[in-house]
């Protein structure tokens, strides 16, 4: 692997030209799989029609192509997408690879709210609440974990530990919830727990969007922590950073991505799983190269999913959750048993 | 671990003889407890004397006896499915439930209710010991292959993640078919109630069965709590040793699951209550762990049954309830321990 340096003026970047080729590699794909998915449906459009449907404002298609189906890929672009963030910064500040946002209880929190919710204020308050409460949970359940590990500071070990009784805990209330509340609320709470963008419309890609945007920013100023993370905690503290202080704004930044992500579109636990591996696996060792193909892996994997839960039984639309767990399952699995050879 | 001076091991069984009457307290409770609870001696009566008349006997007969009885043999059994985890990899946090085992086995289970929704209830039984052994095959190539197994961490991650498998597969065949989930529910909840007797005494044998295989080979595990090494030259045969753990961890767990769903949290804490009462022997301890399971699943039954009338809580979700903030607490400690 060749690294280059890109200089202007006094700003100078090392990069890796493959990694990059890469990650344009997979824009393409990604937006070839856009297409496809704008095409396919109830409704089959072919490249004429499709094209039609997206520049003629008055063709009879383009309510299905620009209100329904757009909005649709674009939020499980963006779920995806922060999804895959997430759980990449996780696993460089737990220093594991089998690390996510399920693992430290942000997704069991979000569940355990959201199902709450349905259960008992969706009646009263309406749906628009539902991501309110799941990001509430999220935060809420990071909170704790995080206090609840701390004792002199904060460990990866004790983190993880901690975030699978929190996760134990929340789950059994959510289970609780489910027991107790009629078969109705079960219904959808099943379908909000695997994860679906069902019913997508464009104030909510525009409102994850924008969550998305305002976390990446600081995340981007923090680039520099990330890649140091993965460090001994002796070994960076002598070298003069401030181990907890980073270690929780990036925690904070990873279970906040996440949040965001279940509270638009239920709890897909796959993503941030396995996005990141696939990004480490195809790319070499740049971090902010890493990072991009794990929000594009992560975005991928949710785009297709939905693609697949949305055609393959038609005229059956399943939750894409279920397919990001049979995409994603078979490959991770593939993955750990090789490195543990 | 290894044997215990004679003192300590009188003291051992002076421990276990409590816990008996334990137990069999808190069965008392467990026959008594209800919506309308019952005297002590109408339980007597119900049992001894049971007249056809009196709809209370009937109800500790058909209701709470069977009840009681899974709950009993499902403790000890998962309890001892934990110790015998522990032992195994010398990892104090392994548990069928952390390691998926659990998952694994309701998974099949789910599979099984969405394909053949008349399957017979044999089959169910098959289809949990099936997923229990696929799970386990599963964590062992993930986590304990190979020559450095990478610590406590890589077993409960690769244990959380094949969980999240299996979890996520069983939700998604439960959303495509939604008369299975009516049914599977609250079996997936953990529930010891409303499982008739007559079916699952295949179940209870094969867990009684795989309980007693424990005693004979406790020594060789005493031996194996050293180290393979060491245990290899204390004459034990370590991979067959090894093996048979297994073998009992899946039977027992697969059993356990199969007869009332997902009940976590028995397997990981009991076998450390344990060993704080008990010396570190495996002949001391592993009945321990099955007298404290026993008595602990019972008790988070009552409670189940009692905290919200007229419904019930299910088991497992009390289980959970409890044993996830003595897990945190476990980990604060040792984590003091250590620095």
């Amino acid at each position: 692997m060749v690294e280059r340096t890109l200089r202007l003026g006094r700003f100078s970047r090392r990069f890796l030209p493959t990694a990059w080729a890469r990650v344009a590699a997979l824009l393409l794909v990604m937006m070839l799989v856009l297409l496809v998915s704008l095409a396919l449906g109830r409704v089959m459009l072919g490249p004429g029609a499709l094209l039609e449907a997206l520049m003629n404002p008055h063709a009879p298609t383009g309510l299905i192509v620009r209100e329904l189906r757009l909005p649709r890929i674009l939020l499980a672009a963006l779920i995806g997408a922060a999804l895959g963030v997430a759980g990449w910064l996780l696993q460089q500040v737990m220093r594991n690879p089998l690390a996510s946002p399920d693992i430290i209880g942000v997704t069991s929190g979000a569940s355990a709210a959201a199902v709450s919710y349905l259960a008992w204020l969706a009646v009263p308050l309406g749906m628009a609440g539902l991501p309110v409460a799941a990001m509430l949970g999220a935060a809420g359940a990071a909170l704790a974990v995080y206090t609840l590990a701390w004792s002199h500071g904060v460990t990866p070990l004790r983190l993880v530990l901690t975030g699978i009784g929190m996760a134990a805990a929340l789950g059994a209330v959510t289970t609780l919830v489910l027991a107790i509340s009629p078969l109705t609320t079960t219904l959808s709470a099943y379908v909000w727990l695997t994860g679906s963008v069902y019913g997508a419309n464009w104030s909510d890609v525009s409102s994850l969007a924008l969550w998305c945007v305002a976390l990446l920013v600081p995340l981007a100023a923090l680039m520099r922590q990330v890649m140091l993370a993965p460090l001994d905690d002796a070994l960076a503290t002598g070298l003069g950073l401030a181990v907890q202080r980073h270690r929780a704004a990036l925690l904070a930044l990873a279970s906040a991505l996440a949040g965001v992500a279940v509270a638009w579109g239920g709890a897909f636990v796959f993503v941030g799983l396995v996005a990141p591996h696939l990004a480490r696996r195809l790319s070499g060792y740049s971090g902010t190269a890493q990072m991009v193909l794990a929000l594009l892996y992560g975005a991928l994997l949710v785009m297709l999913a939905d693609l697949v839960a949305r055609t393959l039984f038609l005229p059956l639309d399943l939750p894409a959750g279920i397919f990001v767990a049979a995409l994603g399952a078979p490959f991770f699995l593939a993955l750990l048993i090789r490195e543990v050879r | 671990m290894s044997d215990t001076t004679p003192e300590r091991s009188v003291q051992g069984v002076g421990v276990l003889l409590s816990l008996t009457a334990l137990l069999l307290a808190a069965m008392l409770m467990s026959l008594m407890a209800g919506a309308q609870w019952s005297t002590p001696v109408a339980v007597w009566q119900a049992l001894f004397h049971p007249s056809g008349l009196v709809v209370e006997d009937l109800l500790i007969r058909t209701t709470r006896l069977p009840r009681t009885l899974v709950a009993v043999v499902v403790g000890a059994g998962l309890a001892v499915a934990g110790a015998l985890m522990q032992t195994l990899t010398r990892n104090p946090l392994a548990s069928p439930g952390i390691v998926g085992i659990n998952a694994g086995a309701m998974f099949a289970v789910v599979v099984l209710v969405s394909m053949f929704p008349h399957a017979a209830l044999w089959a169910w039984y098959g289809g949990a010991l099936g997923g229990a052994a696929l799970a386990a095959l599963l964590v062992w190539m993930l986590a304990l292959r190979g020559q450095s197994p990478g610590g406590p961490l890589r077993l409960v991650l690769a244990g959380a993640a094949l969980t999240a498998l299996f979890n996520a597969f069983s939700q998604a065949l439960l959303v495509i078919d939604q008369q299975g989930l009516d049914t599977v529910l609250f079996w997936l909840a953990g529930a010891v109630s409303g499982r008739p007797l007559t079916h699952l005494w295949p179940l209870m044998a094969v867990t009684l069965v795989a309980l007693m295989l424990c005693w004979p080979l406790a020594r060789s595990m005493n031996a194996l709590g050293t180290g393979e090494a060491m245990a290899r030259s204390l004459g034990v045969r370590v991979y067959r040793l090894q093996g048979a753990i297994v073998v009992l961890v899946v039977a027992l767990a697969g059993a356990c699951v199969a007869m009332a769903g997902n009940i976590t949290f028995v397997g990981l804490v009991v076998p450390h209550m344990a060993r704080r009462l008990l010396p570190a022997d495996h002949r001391l301890w592993l009945p321990g762990c099955a007298l404290l399971g026993a008595t602990l699943l019972l008790l988070a039954d009552v409670v189940g049954r009692c905290v919200l009338q007229p419904r019930e809580v299910p088991v497992g979700v009390m289980t959970a309830l409890i044993g996830a903030p003595l897990f945190i607490v476990m980990l604060r400690r040792q984590g003091r321990r250590h620095g």
